[in-house]
């Protein structure tokens, strides 16, 4: 499988995005903000298709488009300007009305779109393997420097805000970083899938983790695992990876609450 | 005595015409514990958030330290404990990591826990009585006791005021005297200005120098034992005793 060689860049950029989804989602779920990925991966379809009818690479104007949608819902959130989930949603559907409505407009409503919604192994090239390690690994340092700080900020955000910490700086990293996690793994799982790795493998982790340090960790490794192992499936079985590598994600919830119930009985 | 919090003629509405808190004068000097009680929708809450700089007054001043509150420079010098039900995570998290968390303003945001930040978390969860627990998932914790780590997370910042706002909502009576002895004794040996934010008064009434009840404006400010006696709150009548 390796000797191929758009399976050796599948498996690298995978192994980023594996780590860099779950370590930016953790800080969404902890925040009950679980289905934002949703909402930012929509705009990212917009953005592909927007890359279509502008003749620009798709990757670079879905990575824009995501981190606006991203710092957008921050925005909206943060300002009062849309109860609730209602940010979400004008995002949502604005996102994937824009997206239909461009890709249209480009004619490219056909598979080469169809592999960004549901990731493609095919795709990935050395082009995007540099970016998106240089970007993913930017990401995971920058998470790894400010963890202590967006714990906190999960942990009591008003006594944050109290103390001084830049709270509202530090919830739009995270939304930017959620909109770059996005942007750099829709090739792999897809647009429509990634927002299931940003969160299955944090909720996974939860039921095992013995702490918010352990959880982080635990998350990544299980998002790692669900890449590597859905990657191979999806090579032997011909299907679209971004399937193969969420339902691997959610089994790996199945196991870990097993686990939790076998210790509670313990 | 050199003044920690001073509101000045202070006023404060949502909507126009619908004051929530109206000539509101209040000093609390620096080393005080004060209680600040009243029914809910009294004002209390905004109190708080006004006195913390977090709203400004619609008319009035608010000084925190002789600074106007909404530009107090010296913010990490703030300790603030919310209701129970507005913090904290439903994710795995340890006292400690939560005690942590209280030491990033004085700690810097970037990087790891020096050594001597990791001495005062655990200093603080000691003096809580948590020591034994220190590793524990709050999750697995009392509702008492996970309000003990969000006490000991407020003094990890060592600061000069410390707010507590509805500190013992959804605990039992008994818990919330535990809670109360355990801020009168951490208040007697480090002298930080307190303000105890509740509608659930009784626990502290024996412990706090001050009472302030809250309705719109000051209704009453003074010792607890000059509150009228249909005022006090009778789940707690042995603490006045």
């Amino acid at each position: 499988m390796l000797e191929s060689e758009f399976m050796r860049l599948a498996f690298a950029t995978g192994a980023v995005v594996g780590l860099l989804a779950p370590a930016v989602g953790f800080f969404l779920v902890q925040r009950n903000m679980s289905l934002v990925g949703d909402g930012v991966g929509h705009t990212a379809f917009a953005g592909v298709a927007a890359g279509y009818l502008l003749g620009v690479e798709p990757v670079l104007t879905a990575l824009v488009a995501a981190v606006a949608g991203a710092v957008g819902i921050e925005w909206l959130r943060s300002r009062h300007r849309a109860a609730g989930d209602q940010a979400l949603a004008l995002l949502f559907y604005t996102g994937l009305a824009a997206g239909v409505v461009l890709a249209s407009s480009a004619g490219a409503l056909d598979v080469d779109l169809f592999s960004f919604l549901f990731g493609s192994i095919l795709t990935v090239t050395r082009g995007d393997l540099i970016l998106v390690t240089v970007l993913g690994v930017a990401g995971l340092l920058l998470i790894g420097l400010l963890y202590r700080a967006l714990a906190a900020v999960v942990i009591d955000e008003e006594g944050a805000r109290v103390a001084g910490v830049p709270v509202a700086a530090l919830n739009v990293l995270v939304a930017g970083l959620a909109g770059v996690t996005i942007g750099l793994s829709m090739q792999i799982v897809g647009i429509l899938l990634i927002a299931a790795l940003m969160v299955l493998p944090v909720i996974a982790a939860g039921r095992v983790a013995w702490s918010m340090g352990s959880s982080v960790l635990l998350a990544m490794g299980i998002g790692l695992l669900s890449v590597f192992a859905g990657l191979t499936v999806a090579y032997y079985a011909d299907l679209p990876p971004g399937g193969a590598i969420v339902l691997l994600a959610a089994a790996a919830f199945v196991v870990t609450s097993a686990l939790e119930a076998v210790r509670a009985r313990a | 005595m050199p003044v920690a919090l001073e509101l000045d003629e202070v006023g404060f509405s949502y909507r126009p015409g619908q004051p929530v808190l109206t000539d509101v004068d209040l000093t609390v000097a620096e080393g005080e514990f004060v209680a600040v009680a009243g029914p809910n929708g009294g004002g209390k809450t905004t109190l708080v958030r006004l006195a913390l700089g977090l709203a400004r007054p619609s008319s009035g001043s608010v000084r925190l330290f002789g600074e106007p509150a909404h530009r107090f420079s010296c913010r990490e010098t703030l300790g603030y404990v919310a209701q129970r039900a507005q913090v904290g995570t439903e994710g795995p998290v340890t006292v400690r990591e939560v005690v942590s968390s209280g030491r990033l303003a004085q700690g810097g945001l970037f990087g790891p826990l020096r050594r001597r930040d990791r001495a005062i978390v655990d200093e603080a969860i000691a003096d809580v009585g948590l020591g034994d627990l220190a590793d524990a998932r709050l999750g697995d914790l009392s509702g008492g006791q996970q309000q003990r780590a969000f006490i000991a997370k407020a003094f990890a910042g060592e600061p000069s005021l410390l707010v507590l706002d509805e500190p013992t909502a959804g605990v039992d009576a008994e818990s919330q005297e535990a809670l109360a002895r355990l801020l009168g004794r951490l208040h007697a040996d480090r002298g930080v200005t307190t303000l105890y934010v509740s509608h659930e008064f009784g626990a502290v009434e024996g412990i706090v120098e001050r009472l302030v009840l809250v309705r719109g404006g000051i209704v009453f400010d003074g010792p607890p034992h000059a509150l009228p006696s249909a005022w006090h709150d009778p789940s707690h009548a042995h603490a006045r005793e």
